[in-house]
């Protein structure tokens, strides 16, 4: 007799996923990283440790730059801007992008488990986005470097000089690859820091850079903390300041550059509306909804965060958006089957149960995964709020958590309205069947991204940035090169 | 407007093709490896209607097909038999006699399968003869030339009266030879004719309203065939279903799938949706013919850890 599969209440079979944990026996990660200055590793006098957010043991230890390294690191990159940078050919520059993208290309997988390790985001993540769009836009922008003229509509682009720039703890390379890449083609040197708690892929990248032979001093990496960023910001030498970071950083360093002639592009916060209309595709819009607020753990400044929904379809898409958050894996990032990972840092994880908690005091109706959290690390269960008031501060405040709220509307005029009544402005998302529909809605919403029918997707070829306290500037795409260049 | 078109109409909604189909792909990256591949091998295997709809398909071809489904793996019997047999209605004698009391169930195409273009009439004698030779799942095709032209009370009435039929024919057998006879009703919708996404929401919602217990993707005629995002719209349909009334209808890919990992995709994405009340033969069934023999090859590989040529596995 053949076995039965099919035993009424027993023995029923049940699939069951397997844990596929990505093998770290091949990256290379060193014990210490000293400050890349000049081409070369420098010394610092402190160091500090970096950790996986999602088990809290040490991955290694980074050089904190004090304001004398960041002097050494803005003259090294004067000079090689005054040697070497400033006069190579436009498409000497984009070979030499070309080398670390290729290069780049062949790490992906190292450069996506250390990410994963050292943010706390999902291995599937990493690399199948964040690895792959950094590769992407050191590619886009080679290309770019011998053809500026054609970008910024100017026979003889020049550039700036010497680049600060600071990059965020959510995206660490991505965001390097976001700023590095265009400040290049452009013929400018870089001072690039690191975030705080993110600190090793960058370092990674500083030996692609070393690997790729551009010449000492065009690219400098160091890490710290805000004192470092503030170093860099009001150091004379630097021309441009590049910041991608909270709006309150945002403001103080745009407050520190008012009196010099410093040119200053910045990608700050956001608390993003992701309307859904009555005619959209239902499971699609959760599945885009889903992706918009708990891609990174909703660590994203172009999070969907305010979920705009139509009365009228509220009922059955919160059921269903409650029955996708249970089949949310969430877990050890480095598991291919994790869907969402660790937040990045006690003190990230702290502001968001702060505002978790004010959501519940406000009087609005908490709804978590009931998912299991691990015992050590950071983390937070995807979560969402309904009943839901503008008021509230979990309707205003960025969270930059997994966390979305739920406000409704009734009409497509109530919805733009609700949609620009914030003091941010860089992204939305708007689900609708109706294509005529999507296009009227998207002129009236105040934000640098508008996603129609999907959500969080990027291209280097495509500008992203905000409007209103969400920053000004573009990174990618076309208009990302005038910001490296000097307007005239 | 009918009572049929209302309630049609309450469930329809629009699909965005472009990212169902990523979707279909988010949901399914999923990693089953090991022991718990073994598992999902077993349940695939169990969930298999084997199946030959040719027009060269005789006695002797369906009698070593039906040996399959019983035995999938001759000297193991670890390996469960599979779901059921698919032969055209005038074979299902001999599939009878080929699966004995095995537990495999016999299905047949029905309603002038592949094409459906033929008068009703003749569609319910030829479900009526499929019955009465013994089937227990008719798997009948609509009309996709009157559908695509705005017919559905047509295409709705066509399934009605046919799941009538089964159901009329079903008391009439039990009660004859007091056994409990239950003939399924498979509502085969030819999602490569219908072409959008659109189409096959309402198609999936007609056919699960007009009585049918499963509604299935293909006849494996037509190109393309089952693929996880049509695969994935009707499953959502059959869950917006249950969740307002209840009531569980089952699925079946049909068609386009050759490989372990095809089919196993096809699991995942039904566990990520209906989840696991849906992980049973009453409920799912894969159809497909020749990812059996790949099943097995993967199963031995997990066994032994070596891949196995071909040559040891029968071709029936």
């Amino acid at each position: 007799m053949r076995t039965q599969l099919k035993n009424k209440n027993t023995n029923k079979p049940t699939l069951k996923y397997s844990d596929s944990f990505e093998d770290t026996k091949h990256i290379k990660l060193s014990d210490k990283y000293d400050l890349f200055i000049g081409g070369k590793w420098v010394k610092a006098k402190k160091y500090f440790n970096t950790i996986n957010p999602s088990n809290e043991e040490i991955l290694s230890k980074v050089a904190y730059a004090n304001e004398k390294d960041v002097d050494a690191a803005v003259n090294s990159a004067e000079k090689a801007y005054n040697k070497v940078w400033k006069d190579l050919s436009p498409k000497a520059r984009g070979k030499y992008i070309y080398r670390i993208a290729r290069i780049l290309q062949e790490k992906a997988r190292e450069f996506s488990v250390i990410e994963s390790m050292d943010v706390g985001k999902p291995i599937k993540e990493s690399k199948a986005f964040d690895i792959p769009t950094s590769i992407a836009h050191f590619f886009y922008y080679a290309g770019w470097a011998d053809k500026l003229e054609y970008a910024c509509h100017d026979k003889e682009p020049k550039s700036i000089g010497v680049v600060g720039q600071i990059v965020p703890w959510n995206f660490p390379l991505l965001m390097a690859a976001w700023k590095i890449a265009p400040a290049l083609a452009c013929g400018n040197t870089v001072v690039i820091k690191s975030a705080e708690t993110t600190p090793l892929t960058l370092y990674k990248l500083a030996e692609i850079i070393q690997e790729a032979g551009i010449p000492e001093g065009v690219v400098n990496i160091i890490s710290g903390d805000g004192y470092t960023g503030s170093c860099i910001v009001n150091h004379p030498k630097v021309k441009k300041i590049a910041f991608t970071g909270s709006t309150d950083v945002g403001k103080i360093i745009m407050r520190a550059v008012a009196d010099t002639d410093k040119k200053l592009t910045l990608e700050l916060g956001g608390k993003a509306a992701n309307i859904v209309f009555e005619d959209a595709s239902l499971d699609d819009a959760v599945e885009g909804i889903i992706k918009g607020i708990y891609f990174n753990q909703g660590q994203v400044c172009c999070a969907g965060s305010r979920l705009l929904v139509q009365e009228s379809i509220k009922d059955k898409l919160i059921k269903k958006l409650e029955s996708r958050i249970n089949n949310l894996i969430v877990g050890n990032p480095l598991n291919k089957n994790t869907d969402v990972g660790s937040i990045n840092s006690k003190a990230q994880l702290n502001k968001i149960n702060e505002l978790i908690k004010s959501g519940v005091d406000e009087g609005a109706t908490l709804y978590q995964s009931k998912c299991q959290l691990p015992n050590k690390g950071y983390w937070c269960a995807p979560s969402l709020f309904t009943n839901v008031a503008q008021s509230h501060r979990i309707a205003n405040e960025e969270i930059f958590g997994p966390v979305l709220t739920v406000l409704t509307f009734r009409t497509p005029n109530e919805a733009v309205e609700k949609a620009n009544n914030t003091f941010y402005g860089l992204s939305a998302g708007i689900w609708t069947d109706k294509g005529s529909k999507a296009l009227k809605i998207m002129k009236k919403i105040k934000a640098g991204v508008i996603w129609t029918n999907t959500f969080n997707k990027f291209s280097p070829a495509s500008p992203f940035g905000g409007y209103k306290e969400s920053g000004f500037g573009r990174e990618g795409g076309i208009q990302g090169i005038k910001e490296y260049l000097m307007s005239n | 407007m009918t009572k049929f078109l209302t309630t049609l109409k309450h469930f329809d909604t629009k699909i965005d093709e472009t990212y169902t189909k990523e979707r279909a792909s988010i949901l399914t990256n999923r990693t089953i490896k090991g022991e718990n591949k073994i598992n999902a091998i077993k349940i695939a295997i169990s969930m298999i209607d084997l199946t030959t709809l040719e027009g060269k398909d005789s006695e002797g071809k369906v009698f070593a097909m039906c040996q399959k489904a019983k035995n999938p793996l001759p000297g193991d019997n670890n390996i469960p038999h599979c779901a059921a047999v698919c032969v055209y209605p005038h074979l299902i004698n001999f599939a009878k006699k080929g699966v004995d009391n095995s537990g495999v169930k016999i299905a047949s195409v029905s309603t002038t399968f592949p094409s459906g273009q033929y008068s009703l009439k003749l569609k319910l004698n030829d479900v009526e003869k499929c019955i009465l030779d013994g089937a227990d799942e008719i798997d009948m095709v609509i009309s996709r030339g009157e559908y695509l032209s705005g017919n559905y009370e047509y295409v709705f009435n066509e399934i009605s009266k046919v799941k009538e039929l089964c159901k009329t024919l079903s008391e009439k057998i039990s009660q004859k030879y007091g056994i409990k006879k239950d003939v399924h009703l498979k509502v085969i919708l030819e999602t490569g004719e219908l072409e959008t996404f659109d189409n096959v929401r309402k198609a999936s919602m007609m056919a699960i309203l007009a009585g049918a217990d499963f509604i299935k993707t293909s006849t494996g005629k037509v190109q393309p065939a089952a693929t996880l995002p049509v695969t994935l719209v009707m499953l959502d349909t059959i869950k917006d279903y249950f969740s307002e009334t209840g009531i569980k209808i089952g699925m079946k890919p049909a068609g386009g799938m050759k490989t372990t990992k095809d089919a196993l995709s096809y699991l995942i994405l039904l566990n990520e949706t209906l989840g696991d009340e849906w992980m049973t033969p009453d409920l799912f069934r894969l159809g497909a013919s020749s990812v059996l023999n790949d099943l097995l090859m993967q199963y031995k590989k997990q066994r032994t850890g070596y891949y196995q040529s071909g040559d040891y596995f029968s071709l029936d």
